[in-house]
Order: structure tokens, then C-alpha cells, then sequence
């Protein structure tokens, strides 16, 4: 047997060992995921459980270095955890933005203590985290963005506002985007700051959408203090960091187009039915949930590719911006036609999949992260290399 | 499967495309165009394609192919779509070479695949009848004569048919003039009594025949596969012109967009190099990324050709419907960003849009796979 079936076997033996049955069914809404943090409550006894035993193998991060709470595992590996964790349907331990965000940032620019001191903690949902990027005058142009960083000499002092900060009335930390240098070139004062959110200076308020959920709010610093240790990278660099992570961003918004989801046609035989023929009630509908179904593999095919070609050194880094506006638009298109198949059904509140609400959720997708406009701006000047004015 | 090109095939990628630009490129279309060719293709290119093996590329090695596979076939037909190069490669190398290996008899691939596979015989696949692709639409004939067949109809949209050494007719041998049960394939010779074969002056000044069969007597021997079984073989022929089709959208859907791309960058209006306008770059864009999603279904569908060929026609009905309606509109919107000089004959995009039509619409257009998906999707 190769290392990797070795690996395989003991995998799905442990995890059918450690995997508690109630976290072996899909998730039913935002409501059933882990997040962790200093002020978590947990669901249920099995949720603790499943996140403290994969926490102690490291595989809440499989693939991050085991010095740091990984699971030191190889890309290979990994796939295989993924894999037999899809097997049995396991639900994923831990959702977090430092998994996803902080984590690969503090591991590519991070030094030594910083990387000891939060990427454990992330690995263990001790400490969950908001992202501080947007303010109020800084959106598609977050480089003009205005919050002020001072030198005090044994530590920073932030004064501003942040915006569309992702549950930041749930997190305990947020890594931001500040200005250090306001007579630099915009791009080229901004640094990149972790500041705890439990002190009088940072506080936070919801921000109520048009799905009625508050996924996000605004987040204000008044004084707030940031410990000099807890600068990542070089002072005024922080756009590069910034830049890397936004592209991480995107491809997990992009991503949102795919996979896991539903079959929208087998959606909508569900909800209207078929006719005489075998085909769905609704003929105009059925050639739109087709092309959408056609674009949805078309797409997955293309995540595959990019993926592939990036691991054999062809890759255009700038495709992750392809990917983000053309998963998002997707996703978008798919939710319309997730209501026009859901009918007068669809449109009331609170009904059992929360349809409405998650439609009008995905409007966000092809605004947050970059819109799709900067998208194509960015295909426009990195891949076609069309000149700017 | 690894979604990248084989070493293998980026070699062969990269040759197709010094051969095409060099010795096909669209200005030898134009001139088989002007010169009113009656061959509608040169001869000297498709015998250098045969020398470097292209008409064997899915031939099996036992016949004197190299059987690379549809995903190597697909490469040459993209490249060539680049080049709108015109030539027999879709009806006699892929579809030919697809039907003859997988379901002929011993006899028939002995006397046409090593032809086919060193480029001395062109074959020609005649199903459809009407004004739409119809496979199962089925009125032409074969009537039990003495030990054999005698065929009668008409066939239409044959693509290279009058340049064809052989054609592979479908014919109805039972049933009703629409049901897929009782269909047959019938290698018919060009040459014999009762074939009518004449060329069609397509917009894309590419081959296409109409097919007369008049009495056509035929031993038993010409049945392709089983008497009235015939249309699921022909629908695995079909899927794998289909998928070529697609490749070569994906190519001229490339062209388009790069030669539109560079004009960008020189065409000035207003003082400014149009492509620093936005209204312009994100057009240019947004076709970039449909024509990422074209070349990625259609490279997944070719591999799935090659791993698992009878479960490959729901991903080349997604395919040809992608990558049809992808490059009509990269020809579209290329010749709508050159302006008026795109309007000009002189100009090669006219080129491009007219055959982009074409293969969209060659054994099915978009609406048809679409619907084609719907359906075995089970909706």
C-alpha cells in the first residue's frame, strides 16, 4: 500500500471513529455553523466535541505547519481528508476568516511571534476575527481609505471607521487596513494592523440589509491601541498584503457559483413538476435553468483548470478576478431562478428555505470583494493588457 | 484528470499552429474563396497533414493510425480553427475514423481506416434532412433488396459531401419517420449508381452538399454496426464531430478576440487608443471570461471522450451549447469593437463570424444541445 492509502485508511478509521453523528448531517442554515470565538456558545455537545477533537489533530487547518496548529499535512493528504470528510458528509469543524484570511497572510508575511502568537488560536476557534478593509469613502477604491494609525512611540493609535466588516459584533479581532503615511502616494501609506477588539476604543454596530439579516457592520475606532508587535510586514506596505488576501477573497467568492449546491433543475422539477412530455412545466424557465446548468459546469471546469494549470506553473494570477466576476454573476443568475421557480411561495418571509432572503443575500456578491466592474477592470489591464488612459 | 494539456499534446499544439500559420492561414481560405476552388480545399495541405499524422489521430495503430485521441484531435481542430483552414479533417478524421473504429466490422475498418489514416480517402457524414439538425428525423429509405439494400432520399447539410470517396448515410430500415429505433448506417461509395451529390455555396465558403440517392443498390456488407440499430452509433459519430466542432468554436473564438484585443491597443479616436476606454475594455472582458468557460467544458469534454466515450453526450450537448453561442458572440462583438473597417472583406473577422455560424449550427446549434441537455438532465 502507497503512504497515501495508508494515509486514506487510518483517515476514515479515525474519522469514523471521532465524527459524531449529528455532525454527519448537511448543514441546514448559517445557524448550524461553528464559528468559535471567546464569546461561542456552542449548539450542541457534538459541535464541541468535532471541533476539539479535529483541533487536536490540527485539521481544522490540515495543510498549515504543525508548530502553528496545522496538521502538517501535504497537498495530497489534504485532498484526502477533504475527501473522506465528504464521504461521510462530515460538516467542516470551524468557519472562520482567520482560516480562510488571516491565516495564509500571517504565513506568507507574518514573523516568527506573530505566526506563534495567533495562527494556534486561529486553529483552535479561540479567537475569531473580523476583516477591517472598507470604510465609508473607501469601497471599489479601498486604497483612498483614511483611517488614521499614529506613532506613539510604545504603541499605535488608531482613530476611523470601518465598514461591511463581516460579524464584527461577534469577533474578538480584527485585522485592518490603516494609513500610516498621509503625505505618501495612496497606495503607498497603508499598512496592515491587528488590534484587539475587547477595549473602549473599537465598538461596533450592525447594519441591517435588505435580506433583514446583519451579516456586517460598521465598526469605529476612537483611540483605539495597537500593540507595535502587532504590525504585519513593514510599515506602509500593507497594500501588497492587502492585494494578496483580496485575491483569496475572490476565489472564495467566486466559488460561491459551484458545486456543493443543489442541481437548480432538480430544483425546479421539485417545485413545478413535469408535464406530459417529461419536461418542466414552465418551458421558458427550463431553457434558462439549462444554460445556467450548462454555465455552472462550464465554470466548475474552469476552477478545475486554473487550479491545474497554477499547479504546473501556467497559471494567469489575474484569473482569480475571472473567477470572482463571473462565480458571482452566476450565483446571481441562479438565485433568480431559484425565486422564479419558488413563485408566490418564494416571496413570503420567513418560509421554510429562506429563499427570499438568500436571493436577496447574493446581490452582495458581485459588489463585496472587488465588484465586478473592478473585476473587469483588472482583466482588462493584468490579462488583455489594455492601456489606461 | 489533470485539466492541462499532455506534454505530448502542447507539442502537438504548438506544431498545428507553426504549420497553420505558415502554410494554411485564412488568407488560403479567401483565395479557395475567390478563385472559386472545386475542390474547396488544397490538396498539397491536406496531404502534409496526413504526412504528420493528423488524419491518423484517432486511428487505431493496428490500422496504421496513431491514435492520440479526441483530446490531440481537438487540439488540431482548435488551431485550425485560428486559421479557419479549410479541409476534411472534421468529417473524415474524427467522424469517419470515430465510426469505422468503433463500429465497423473487421472488413470495413480493414479497407478504410489505413486510407483514411494516411489521407487517401475523404468520407462525408450524410444525416440531415431537414432545415434543422434532426437525427432521428429520419425519411430516407433502405428497402430489403435481394441479399443487400436499396436506399432512397435526400440528405442535406453534408458537410465535404462532393468531396467525399464515401458516405455515411443514415437511413430507415423500420419504424416511424422520427423514432430513433430503426435507423441504420450505410457506408455508401460516391461513385455508385443512383448518388446524386451536389455542392451547396455556403456562407462560409466551406464544403457542403446536398445528396440525392436514387435506387441506390447496396449488399448487406455496407450496413455500418446492426440493421436498425443504428442511432446510437450515430449519435457517439456525431458527439465526437460535435466535440471537434466545439474545439475549433474554441479557436476562432480565441482568434477573434485576440486580433480584436490588439486593435484596441492601436485604433486611436477622440486622441486616445480606444482600449483605454472603458466601455470597450469591459466588453473585452467579459468575452475573455466566456471564452475561459468555452475552453474549459470543451477540454473536459474532450477528455471524457477518451475516458469514457458512452457517457460523454450530455458534456458535448454542454459543450457544443456553450461553446456555440460563445463564439458567435466573440465574433460578434469583434467586429462591432473594429467598427466599420470589420464590415470590410478585406478585412479577415468576416471570415470568422461567417464560419462561426456554420459550425454552430452543424449537428445542432445551440437551442437544440441545450435542449438536448434539458432532456437527459430528465427536466
Amino acid at each position: 500500500m502507497s503512504d497515501l492509502e495508508t494515509f486514506r485508511a487510518e483517515t476514515r478509521a479515525w474519522l469514523e471513529e471521532n465524527c459524531p453523528p449529528e455532525m454527519r448531517k448537511p448543514m441546514t442554515g448559517e445557524g448550524d455553523a461553528c464559528w468559535g470565538g471567546r464569546n461561542w456558545t456552542f449548539q450542541s455537545e457534538a459541535q464541541k466535541v468535532w471541533l476539539e477533537r479535529m483541533a487536536a489533530k490540527g485539521w481544522t487547518v490540515p495543510e498549515w505547519p504543525v508548530e502553528y496548529g496545522g496538521g502538517g499535512l501535504s497537498k495530497e493528504e489534504a485532498k484526502v481528508l477533504r475527501d473522506e470528510m465528504k464521504a461521510i458528509k462530515a460538516r467542516s469543524p470551524l468557519m472562520s476568516f482567520g482560516i480562510w484570511m488571516l491565516g495564509p497572510a500571517l504565513l506568507k508575511f507574518g514573523n516568527e511571534e506573530q505566526k506563534k502568537e495567533h495562527l494556534p488560536k486561529i486553529a483552535r476557534g479561540e479567537i475569531r476575527w473580523a476583516q477591517g478593509y472598507s470604510e465609508p469613502n473607501a469601497g471599489s477604491d479601498l486604497a483612498s481609505l483614511m483611517t488614521k494609525c499614529e506613532d506613539q512611540d510604545d504603541h499605535y493609535l488608531i482613530n476611523g471607521q470601518k465598514v461591511w466588516t463581516s460579524y464584527a459584533d461577534e469577533a474578538d479581532w480584527i485585522f485592518a487596513l490603516v494609513r500610516t503615511d498621509f503625505d505618501a502616494p495612496k497606495h503607498e501609506g497603508i499598512s496592515f494592523v491587528l488590534v484587539d477588539m475587547d477595549q473602549p476604543g473599537v465598538t461596533t454596530k450592525p447594519i441591517k440589509l435588505i435580506s433583514g439579516k446583519s451579516p456586517f457592520c460598521e465598526t469605529f475606532f476612537d483611540d483605539a491601541r495597537c500593540e507595535k508587535y502587532n504590525l504585519v510586514g513593514e510599515k506602509n506596505k500593507g497594500w501588497t498584503i492587502a492585494k494578496y488576501l483580496l485575491t483569496h477573497e475572490r476565489e472564495m467568492i467566486g466559488g460561491t457559483g459551484t458545486g456543493a449546491m443543489r442541481p437548480m433543475g432538480d430544483i425546479a422539477v421539485q417545485q413545478l413538476g413535469l408535464n406530459d412530455a417529461g419536461q418542466l412545466c414552465d418551458p421558458v424557465l427550463r431553457t434558462d435553468v439549462a444554460r445556467a446548468e450548462i454555465d455552472g459546469l462550464a465554470f466548475m471546469a474552469t476552477m478545475e483548470r486554473v487550479t491545474d494549470e497554477a499547479k504546473s506553473g501556467q497559471g494567469v494570477g489575474a484569473n482569480s478576478s475571472m473567477l470572482k466576476y463571473y462565480g458571482t454573476e452566476l450565483n446571481k443568475r441562479r438565485f433568480e431562478l431559484m425565486m422564479d421557480s419558488s413563485g408566490h411561495d418564494g416571496l413570503e418571509w420567513d418560509q421554510e428555505n429562506d429563499v427570499a432572503r438568500h436571493w436577496l443575500r447574493t446581490k452582495a456578491n458581485s459588489i463585496e470583494g472587488g465588484t465586478s466592474e473592478v473585476q473587469l477592470n483588472i482583466i482588462s489591464k493584468r490579462i488583455l493588457n489594455l492601456p489606461t488612459a | 484528470m489533470a485539466m492541462v494539456l499532455s506534454e505530448e499534446a502542447g507539442m502537438l499544439k504548438d506544431a498545428a499552429k507553426g504549420f497553420l500559420a505558415d502554410s494554411a492561414p485564412v488568407s488560403q481560405l479567401r483565395k479557395l474563396r475567390d478563385t472559386e476552388s472545386a475542390d474547396g480545399f488544397d490538396r498539397d495541405t491536406w496531404k502534409a497533414m496526413a504526412e504528420m499524422g493528423w488524419t491518423s489521430v484517432l486511428v487505431p495503430e493496428a490500422h496504421g493510425g496513431v491514435e492520440m485521441g479526441h483530446v490531440a484531435a481537438g487540439v488540431i481542430a482548435e488551431e485550425m480553427g485560428r486559421t479557419l483552414t479549410a479541409s476534411p479533417f472534421l468529417s473524415t478524421a474524427v467522424m469517419g475514423a470515430t465510426a469505422l473504429t468503433r463500429f465497423g466490422s473487421e472488413a470495413q475498418k480493414g479497407e478504410w481506416l489505413p486510407r483514411i489514416a494516411g489521407g487517401k480517402a475523404i468520407t462525408a457524414l450524410a444525416v440531415d434532412e431537414g432545415r434543422k439538425h434532426a437525427p432521428a428525423h429520419v425519411e430516407t429509405r433502405a428497402e430489403r433488396s435481394g441479399n443487400g439494400f436499396k436506399l432512397n432520399g435526400k440528405k442535406s447539410f453534408v458537410a465535404d459531401g462532393h468531396i467525399a470517396d464515401m458516405l455515411i448515410v443514415s437511413a430507415r430500415t423500420a419504424g416511424g419517420d422520427a423514432e430513433e429505433d430503426g435507423v441504420s448506417l450505410f457506408l455508401v461509395p460516391q461513385d455508385a449508381a443512383g448518388v446524386t451529390i451536389e455542392r451547396a455555396s455556403m456562407v462560409d465558403s466551406r464544403n457542403s452538399a446536398r445528396v440525392i440517392l436514387d435506387n441506390v443498390e447496396l449488399n448487406a456488407d455496407a450496413v455500418l454496426g446492426d440493421v436498425d440499430n443504428g442511432y446510437k452509433p450515430l449519435e457517439a459519430v456525431l458527439d465526437a464531430g460535435r466535440a471537434g466542432l466545439s474545439a475549433e468554436m474554441s479557436g476562432s473564438a480565441q482568434e477573434c478576440l485576440e486580433q480584436t484585443v490588439e486593435y484596441l491597443k492601436e485604433r486611436k479616436q477622440f486622441g486616445e487608443v480606444i482600449g483605454t476606454y472603458q466601455g470597450l475594455q469591459h466588453r473585452a472582458a467579459h468575452l475573455y471570461s466566456e471564452i475561459e468557460l468555452g475552453k474549459s467544458i470543451v477540454l473536459k469534454t474532450l477528455q471524457t471522450l477518451d475516458l469514457a466515450p458512452d457517457h460523454a453526450a450530455m458534456m458535448v450537448s454542454a459543450a457544443k451549447s456553450k461553446m456555440g453561442s460563445v463564439a458567435q458572440l466573440a465574433a460578434q462583438e469583434a467586429i462591432q469593437m473594429h467598427g466599420g473597417i470589420g464590415m470590410t472583406d478585406e478585412y479577415d473577422i468576416g471570415f470568422f463570424i461567417k464560419r462561426v455560424r456554420v459550425a454552430a449550427a452543424l449537428f445542432g446549434d445551440t437551442n437544440y444541445h441545450t435542449d438536448k441537455f434539458a432532456r437527459l438532465r430528465k427536466y
